[in-house]
């Protein structure tokens, strides 16, 4: 292992002191418990939280600001936050509209969340994303699995907790958001957690793991590295097939947001490659393309690799797609 | 049960947890995502440095100091199944060594994994080690068995559970997610029950 690291145990608290320090004009730090809101609360509106394990900077922390999260309870590398977090961070918050909190779907995280949510008193509502199309449904599976699709209900739904609308409504459209994402990933290598010092998993010189999760867990299938137009056309395949299975038209006219994220070792130029493909495959199939975003959104540490995420998009999505953020790692509209 | 004799297993968990660090850590990079071990640690160390303070406490009041530190540490999804166990157990348990108390207490800490994690015997979790080892708990209290053959059954029966999660396709946890690709291989959870239930029986054989 060769990181820039000081001690193991130190690894996510230093971290985020530079965090908070590169953007201390919008966000604040708490260290004992660990929690991170933005500079500025507005008590009246619902508040927005969310968290999980560390390693998928900027998620979620990268997200705190005008226009999406309120709040980011970051646990230690590739484990979820532990409740009191939660509730220290709501408490100092005291919010007056409620408590929604964005929730991947991973069993660690939805307990944290659960218990932390049975110990407040404030009203409190639960989006659970379950974007990756890689793990199917099935009584096997806990469900499918929260990754980049994530991003896009924070800060569509950060928009509209901004608007003044009340926390049903918030739910009712995050829920919306994450039942119109659809995401696969591809990994061309491991990552390695630092206190653990050692890859995650082995993978050969010559082979790519197709659907893996943003913790380097295995996804559908092992296979032999090919051209990336036919990485790309596995990936869209499975992407439509779980719009499919949603019962979701694609060709819808709105069009669709497409997000091609990094798993943080994987070069921007090579992310554009895929973006490319993309978009000439989903030309072929009538797709229409009417929102995109590429870079490292939700990453796996230091994984080689990269998922895309479509998001079908309607006017009320697209109006807070658009709308104004000022966060560290999203801003745009100012 | 007396708090010295917990303080005492505090510590003999706490060095067997850590001297099966290469046996947790390499069943969980194949069937989980790697940080069982670092965080099953880290619970047992936080437990150990509030050790000091049980010793003033009732067996309920430790056990719920005990699960207060474990939710407030370790996170991930051992963190609220183990802070569960505790919680609930710490509401069944007496000080006067009532052991049908005690296993009440552990068959409601059971139970409430089992709500917490949504997840039931054969899921290929910890339940397969805590759910066998519960019931053989309560027959064997309920027979008045002999103190010395108690011990050696539970530590049997943990055994025998984390040695038949090896079959198991995987239905929770991460390693869900793999299905098939589990078979064969031992749940790191039930391997790391395992280890803390025969740890308390060495150490009630000595007592």
């Amino acid at each position: 292992m060769k990181k820039f690291l000081n001690q193991t145990d130190n690894f996510i608290v230093d971290s985020l002191k530079g965090y908070a320090k590169a953007h201390e004009d919008l966000i604040y730090l708490n260290l004992d418990p660990v929690f991170v809101t933005r500079k500025e609360i507005n008590p009246n509106k619902v508040l927005l939280v969310s968290g999980g394990g560390s390693g998928h900077e900027p998620l979620h922390t990268g997200y705190l600001g005008q226009g999406m999260l309120d709040v980011a309870c970051p646990g230690h590398v590739f484990t979820s936050p532990t409740p009191d977090q939660m509730i220290s961070a709501i408490e100092y918050c005291q919010p007056k509209s409620g408590v929604l909190f964005i929730v991947k779907n991973y069993s660690g995280d939805v307990m944290n969340f659960e218990m932390a949510s049975e110990m407040i008193t404030f009203d409190h509502q639960t989006v659970l994303t379950n974007d990756d199309a890689a793990v199917f449904n099935s009584s096997y599976t806990t469900g499918k699995r929260g990754v980049a699709g994530t991003v896009i209900v924070e800060k569509v739904v950060g928009s509209l907790a901004e608007s003044g609308s009340d926390l049903t409504a918030c739910k009712v459209l995050g829920d919306k958001v994450n039942h119109h994402s659809s995401s696969i990933g591809v990994a061309l290598s491991s990552c390695t957690i630092p206190a653990a010092g050692k890859p995650t998993f082995s993978i050969g010189e010559n082979e790519i793991e197709f659907g893996v999760g943003i913790h380097g867990e295995p996804g559908r299938k092992r296979e032999k590295i090919k051209a990336a137009n036919l990485i790309v056309e596995d990936m869209v395949a499975a992407i439509l097939k779980d719009f499919d299975e949603k019962s979701l038209d694609v060709k819808d006219p709105g069009g669709i947001l497409l997000l091609v994220n990094g798993f943080s070792g994987t070069p921007l130029s090579e992310l554009y490659l895929i973006y490319n493909a993309v978009a000439e495959q989903l030309s072929k199939k009538n797709i229409h393309i009417s929102r995109s975003l590429v870079g490292n959104y939700t990453t796996a540490l230091d994984m080689a690799g990269a998922s895309i995420t479509m998001c079908l998009l309607d006017d009320e999505i697209k109006k807070h797609w658009d709308a104004p953020v000022l966060t560290p790692n999203l801003r745009w509209g100012n | 049960m007396k708090s010295d004799f917990i303080i005492q297993c505090i510590d003999n968990i706490t060095n067997c947890i850590v001297e099966s660090e290469s046996e947790i850590e390499s069943l969980d990079r194949v069937i989980g995502d790697g940080d069982h071990y670092i965080n099953i640690k880290r619970g047992a160390l936080a437990v150990q440095s509030i050790k000091g303070d049980l010793n003033h406490l009732t067996n309920a009041e430790a056990f719920k100091k005990i699960g207060m530190t474990i939710m407030s540490s370790v996170g991930g999804a051992s963190g609220p199944l183990f802070a569960s166990f505790f919680l609930a157990l710490s509401k069944e348990v007496s000080d006067n060594d009532d052991l049908h108390k005690f296993s009440l207490g552990f068959s409601r800490g059971v139970e409430s994994i089992m709500q917490r994690g949504k997840s039931k015997l054969g899921d290929k979790t910890m339940l397969d080690v805590l759910i066998p080892v519960s019931e053989k708990l309560q027959s064997l209290v309920k027979d008045g068995c002999e103190k010395n053959i108690m011990i050696k059954e539970i530590d049997l029966t943990a055994q025998a559970g984390v040695i038949a999660t090896k079959d198991l396709i995987p239905a929770k946890g991460r390693s869900a997610g793999l299905a098939e690709r589990a078979v064969g291989h031992i749940d790191p959870g039930a391997k790391t029950c395992q280890i803390i239930i025969s740890t308390i029986c060495n150490q009630l054989n000595k007592g």
